[in-house]
């Protein structure tokens, strides 16, 4: 594989954020299969479109993901890329790694792919860009044989689920992302590897209301941690932000000078359910009207933490835009424990209920948001065995179009015309 | 030993998952897991996380390339090795964290990173423009329309300096997806860089009973544009599809199930921006990301419209929002109308909703400015 010209790529190489441009050339010194990356890319920025084939199924014997397709539509003119599949490798919780664990998936990677990588993808696992379908088995037997690590989901399955930080390094974490992330993802193995499902389903857990993970966002079962007793005050610590002692929102707004630190303007102002005060010098909050925000606690993070008594709401449904337009999650669950001391198990037979009737009445290729959508929340929560409560709604519908059943109507709906006519000439 | 094609079922190991987070872990995380009290942002891309044990960690966030090669990330490995114990991490948004257990040893790890050129910008963190969230585009996918890391790197080098620094009312997540189908979910983002296509797809008579089912190709489109037909090739009757091009929103859902169907174009596909989206529930609840720039085109390799168009938007934001303000809470609280005049993006209507729920979006009030729009 030859090196190829190219101007319009090599214009990307100057400027101050790092270029995958000069990286690629770099590789391509030891892995020349990369001057066919370039000159392809080359290509697509001459011709304004892709030069990547549709589709292509292959993967390793008993999975029906983790493995995507890829074919070259000029491969005569860049053979090392004529097979070019993605494969997803699951990644740790919190996408922590050692540098032996680096090294020796980068060693693997030398050997059987393109010697390109992306850190990480949109889901969350490893990708590994590139390689020809004949190295898929050995490359696959020895990530399960020498490292003790697993490929990720594609297609119609359990996608790789993704979590936050955590409470490894973040002091607002209401439950252990990384456990219930881990736990899970070993739980579902299979899910995750042999489609069986209507379409994707993904998972992602969120410390906070912050929601790093973006999870309401993006994920069909959002676990987004929260609290429901006090938030913890630390009285002094809110006289050092008052005094200007302690930077706002732990400095993140430093580069400009916004003038001195305003409690009154900054927090108690923009809190969203107006439930905070000063008496004095001292900060009130009326918990039972807070709706866990976070904004006063990223706001002062030395002098407010959430409570103690911590969990996780549950939402169901987010979505991308295809095709009925993009969802955010639903709330479902307001309040439910997360916690490895039960194996987490509110949240397992949350799950499994919401796969058994979407699995039953998903179509093909429907995200079980736009199920929700199509069949309806109140039959959704229902079947689910929830009561329905006003934080399942923004507001109450504004039409009146209840599907009575019924039974819940005196009488039935079965009715004798003869005898209403009867009373009533027609 | 290793994989043997003659028996490939003989001592398959399988459905192993992720490996066990904790034993990459660096120690002083380790030890104070669920112990963290509170953390400050040191300087642009340092945060120091404070343990109720009294321990420290000091984490250096450098912008990461998605795209990477594997010199890069051994490159990584011999920072987070002199440095690090040997231990890192990734962020969701691509960035590269290295962590240090003391204040000591945070300045050392600085000047190593600034050696090494521009590989490792350090930033990202609270008041700025953090790293885009992307996908693959021209480099790896079939279905885009456009390219990922050319734009982003593009758009990185010109929003550089928000990236080191924390001069903005409040963070600003940018993202890109190369297509609708967005891989990146950028729908809930401060500014979406979208890949879109202009032109209905080709119908590939030739191929598509072989590689297409039709009924399948047929109920993919959301508008119910593609209708069964029959045409003749060499003499001979196939059966196909027909695609009403009125009806047509360019989706590409079809082509996702149909390789017969491609729409890609070189004229047809660019670039649409959206604004105003936000995942958190900070203060105001989670928003889509709103269109307000229709399309620009995909200008290889630097992309200066897109580049221009959110240099802009970001500039018009970080005069006229207050502290704490998101992109999307400014445009609410100032309306939208205002926001089309301070960006100095001409409003157009296509930027008024017209698919399903659009109903949603349409002002049923009285209560509006007096814009330049009102003529």
């Amino acid at each position: 594989m030859a090196k190829h010209e190219t101007p319009l790529l090599d214009q990307l190489e100057s400027g101050p954020w790092p270029s995958f441009v000069t990286d690629m050339k770099h590789q391509a010194e030891t892995k020349p299969e990369c001057w066919d990356i370039l000159g392809q890319l080359e290509l697509s920025y001459k011709d304004k479109i892709t030069h990547w084939k549709h589709g292509g199924i292959v993967g390793v014997f008993g999975y029906g993901g983790g493995i995507v397709g890829r074919y070259s539509d000029v491969p005569a003119r860049f053979p090392g890329v004529e097979h070019f599949h993605t494969v997803r490798v699951a990644q740790p919780s919190s996408k922590y790694y050692s540098t032996k664990n680096l090294r020796d998936l980068m060693k693997l990677w030398e050997k059987y792919g393109s010697g390109m990588t992306n850190f990480h993808g949109s889901t969350g696992d490893i990708i590994l860009l590139g390689t020809r379908t004949e190295n898929l088995e050995p490359f696959f037997w020895d990530l399960t044989h020498d490292m003790g690590q697993d490929l990720g989901g594609s297609g119609s399955n359990l996608r790789t689920p993704a979590n936050c930080i955590g409470q490894s390094r973040c002091e607002w974490s209401c439950y252990d992302t990384e456990e219930c992330c881990y736990f899970l993802t070993q739980k579902y193995q299979d899910e995750i590897h042999r489609p069986a499902f209507p379409y994707k389903f993904k998972f992602k857990f969120s410390g906070c209301a912050n929601d790093c993970v973006a999870a309401i966002a993006r994920s069909d079962i959002a676990v987004i941690g929260t609290w429901r007793d006090n938030i913890r005050i630390d009285q002094a610590a809110v006289k050092e932000y008052i005094a200007g002692n302690y930077p706002a929102n732990g400095g993140a707004h430093s580069g400009k000078d916004w003038g001195k630190f305003s409690i009154q303007k900054e927090v108690i102002g923009l809190c969203p359910t107006g439930c905070m005060w000063m008496e004095g010098d001292t900060l009130k909050i009326d918990d039972k009207e807070c709706t866990r925000c976070m904004h006063c606690i990223n706001v002062m993070p030395r002098a407010l933490r959430p409570g103690v008594d911590t969990g996780a709401s549950i939402c169901v449904g987010a979505k991308a835009p295809i095709l009925d337009g993009a969802q955010f999650a639903t709330l479902i669950v307001p309040f439910m424990k997360v916690s490895k001391d039960d194996e987490f198990e509110d949240l397992v037979n949350f799950i499994e209920g919401v796969w058994d009737w979407w699995m039953e009445v998903g179509k093909n290729r429907e995200r079980v948001g736009e199920t929700m959508q199509r069949i309806g929340l109140p039959t959704f929560i229902k079947v689910m065995g929830i009561e329905a409560i006003p934080q399942h709604v923004k507001e109450p519908r504004s039409n009146p179009y209840v599907f009575w059943q019924d039974e819940e109507v005196p009488g039935g709906f079965e009715r004798d015309v003869v005898e209403f006519r009867k009373k009533h000439a027609a | 030993m290793g994989y043997n094609p003659e028996k490939p079922m003989e001592g398959r190991v399988s459905d192993l998952g992720p490996p066990h987070y904790e034993q990459f872990f660096p120690a002083v995380i380790k030890e104070n897991k669920g112990k963290w009290m509170w953390h400050e942002i040191t300087q642009p891309g340092v945060l120091m996380h404070k343990s109720e044990t009294g321990a420290e960690v000091y984490t250096v966030r450098c912008g990461g390339l998605r795209l990477m090669s594997i010199e890069f990330i051994r490159e990584i490995c011999d920072i987070a090795d002199k440095h690090c114990d040997g231990f890192l991490r990734f962020t969701t948004r691509n960035n590269i964290e290295f962590m240090v257990d003391s204040k000591a040893k945070v300045q050392p790890l600085l000047d190593d990173l600034k050696s090494r050129g521009n590989r490792f910008p350090v930033g990202g963190t609270g008041a700025g423009v953090t790293n885009i969230v992307h996908t693959q585009g021209w480099v790896h996918c079939h279905t885009p329309a456009t390219d990922a890391s050319g734009v982003v790197k593009a758009v990185m080098d010109e929003l550089f300096d928000y990236f080191t620094s924390m001069t903005l009312p409040a963070q600003c997540r940018i993202a890109l997806a190369c297509c609708l189908n967005m891989c990146g979910a950028v729908h809930a983002s401060d500014i979406a860089i979208l890949g879109i296509h202009r032109k209905p797809p080709m119908i590939d008579h030739s191929r598509i009973s072989g590689v297409c089912e039709l009924p399948l190709a047929i109920a993919s489109c959301p508008l119910g544009a593609v209708k069964p037909a029959k045409v003749e090739i060499d003499g001979k009757e196939i059966k196909t599809v027909k695609v009403n091009n009125e009806r047509c929103m360019f989706c590409g859902n079809c082509y996702t199930m149909c390789p017969a169907m491609p729409l890609a174009d070189p004229d047809g596909d660019g670039i649409a921006i959206l604004v105003g989206g936000k995942v958190s529930n900070r203060i105001s609840a989670p928003k889509f990301s709103k269109l307000v720039i229709p399309f620009l085109p995909n200008n290889t390799p630097r992309w200066p419209e897109v580049v221009q168009a959110i240099k802009k938007i970001l500039v018009a934001y970080a005069a006229d929002a207050k502290k704490y303000e998101r992109v999307g809470e400014w445009a609410e609280r100032i309306g939208w109308e205002r926001f089309f005049e301070k960006c100095d993006i001409p409003f157009t209507e296509k930027s008024i909703d017209d698919y399903r729920l659009a109903y949603d979006t349409w002002r049923t009030s009285v209560q509006f400015k007096y814009t330049s729009h009102i003529k």
